[in-house]
């Protein structure tokens, strides 16, 4: 299994923690990644001030990905989203790719609208499959209990993603959650938007919207929320401290990149999972796990 | 809600946003409140709603809309467009109008300073001394080369905006 990994701009520099774990999990998994240098930001923020802009930004790196014949995995569910709504657009709207060639041929390059690009959590559970995730775990994470945040771009807008999962009752994260042997729970709010996108525009907003989903899985008694984006993680830890000050509560609460906790189940050493670089330590969860589980008798 | 003079309405407002990609469907809406009471962003905010927003711009209400803050209040979670029942499809027309504020030079600040960045990097975040510590933990080097991100925004009349925000620093 091969695929060009798609980092866009917030994981290489705001998420180590995600692409080292998320790098390391491939390995282990015997999944190839490659690199290719050229990639840009993918038009996402782009496309509120011109969505052909945008769209041609991302049809430049899919026409790259397309050149070496890979199909496209990314680590945030924004590029995810833009880069395949670009492919959804151009198949809906003819004459949409042709324009776009003819501003392509300056970097020498052409789409022709075949790459597939699927986020990292949806290849792992789709292509690689949860059975053959299971036969991998070495370290089942029983002791553990942990909240799933799908975020808004991994399963909306379903026309683009072939209605891969129910957004109104979304299931494969959870799957992910559970094959590594933690339990994942249910909890309210578990749908909800953590406002990343507004935080520039009306803070209060977003840091309410944050605070909302921070509430309930605090209340679910979570030993820590799983994140596959980037941006829902820059709200739900880079400014749960903001969110702890405005609203003068205490959470505490450790923030997880899916593949950090499915790499300790695959028996990856913490510090090759980017533990280190959590701003809110998840100490309590690593102690949980480091006594060895009780042989049954 | 302040009383709406007839003399203001400017019909062709919805004739734009239905040539704009994502606005096509607005005449569908049948006005059932679906949208809001699914909106995130509505739930703490009383000013952002979107099935108002689109009864604003079906009865052309093109400057109040334009100009408000609202415009650039949709966090884009797509909550409201999977439900809608008149397929209605709302995050895009967000997006739309969005576009077409910048359009007639109106730009949130916010997204003016996220084009600068991506001008000047060719991506949101500007990599430098990155690396060093990318190669510290054995992650791969990343390339910084805005130079075919800012023919395409200037293509697009975006790297105006960006670089206006870029010489204001
Ligand atoms: S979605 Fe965001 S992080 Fe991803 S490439 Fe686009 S702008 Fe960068
Ligand atoms: S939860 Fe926030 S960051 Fe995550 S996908 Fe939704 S808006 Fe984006
Ligand atoms: S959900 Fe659809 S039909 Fe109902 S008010 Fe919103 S846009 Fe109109
Ligand atoms: S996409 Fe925008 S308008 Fe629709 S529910 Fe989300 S924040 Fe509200």
């Amino acid at each position: 299994m091969k695929f060009a990994l798609f980092l866009g701009c917030t994981v290489p520099t705001r998420g180590l923690n995600y692409e080292l774990s998320a790098r390391n999990v491939a390995e282990k998994l015997g999944i190839e990644l490659v690199d290719i240098l050229e990639f840009t930001c993918c038009g996402f923020p782009i496309r509120s001030l011109n969505q052909d802009a945008g769209f041609l930004m991302a049809a430049r790196n899919l026409a790259m990905a397309e050149k070496q014949g890979l199909n496209v995995v990314t680590l945030c569910s924004a590029c995810t989203e833009t880069l395949q709504e670009a492919n959804y657009h151009f198949i809906h709207n003819p004459g949409t790719l042709d324009d776009t060639n003819q501003k392509l041929v300056k970097y020498n390059l052409e789409y022709k609208g075949t790459v597939i690009v699927k986020h990292f959590a949806r290849m792992l559970h789709e292509d690689y499959g949860i059975d053959n995730i299971k036969e991998k775990v070495v370290r089942p994470l029983e002791e553990i209990q942990v909240a799933a945040h799908y975020g808004c771009h991994y399963t909306k807008p379903t026309k683009i993603y072939d209605n891969y999962d129910d957004p109104e009752n979304p299931h494969s994260l959870d799957e992910l959650i559970e094959v590594t042997g933690a339990k994942s729970l249910f909890y309210r709010e578990k749908d909800k938007c953590c406002g990343g996108a507004i935080l520039g525009i009306r803070e209060i907003d977003a840091l309410h919207m944050s605070k909302a989903k921070l509430d309930a899985v605090i209340e679910a008694k979570a030993d820590a929320l799983i994140s596959i984006c980037p941006f829902c993680s820059v709200m739900y830890e880079g400014n749960q401290k903001r969110i702890e000050k405005e609203f003068e509560v205490t959470y505490k609460l450790p923030i997880l990149y899916y593949p950090q906790l499915l790499g300790l189940a695959l028996g990856i050493e913490p510090i090759d999972l980017g533990f280190k670089l959590n701003r809110i330590k998840a100490k309590a969860l690593l102690e949980k796990l480091e006594s060895e589980p009780e042989p049954v008798t | 809600m302040e009383v709406i003079q007839a003399e203001l309405l400017d019909p062709s407002f919805v004739e734009e946003v239905k040539n704009t990609p994502g606005g096509e469907p607005i005449t569908k809406c049948f006005a059932c409140g679906t949208c809001s009471v699914s909106c995130p962003v509505r739930e703490f905010d009383e000013e952002f709603n979107p099935r108002k927003i689109i009864h604003m711009v079906l009865l052309g209400m093109r400057d109040r809309v334009l100009n408000s803050e609202f415009v650039w209040l949709c966090s884009g979670c797509v909550s409201c467009q999977e439900r809608c029942p008149q397929d209605v499809t709302i995050t895009e027309l967000m997006m739309a109008l969005k576009n077409i504020a910048v359009k007639h030079g109106i730009v949130h600040k916010a997204f003016e300073l996220q084009a600068g960045e991506i001008y000047k990097f060719g991506r949101l975040f500007e990599v430098g001394d990155l690396n060093k510590r990318r190669e510290k933990i054995n992650l791969p080097s990343i390339l910084e080369d805005p130079k075919p991100i800012r023919e395409i925004l200037d293509d697009f009349g975006v790297g105006e905006i960006a670089r206006r925000v870029i010489e204001q620093d």
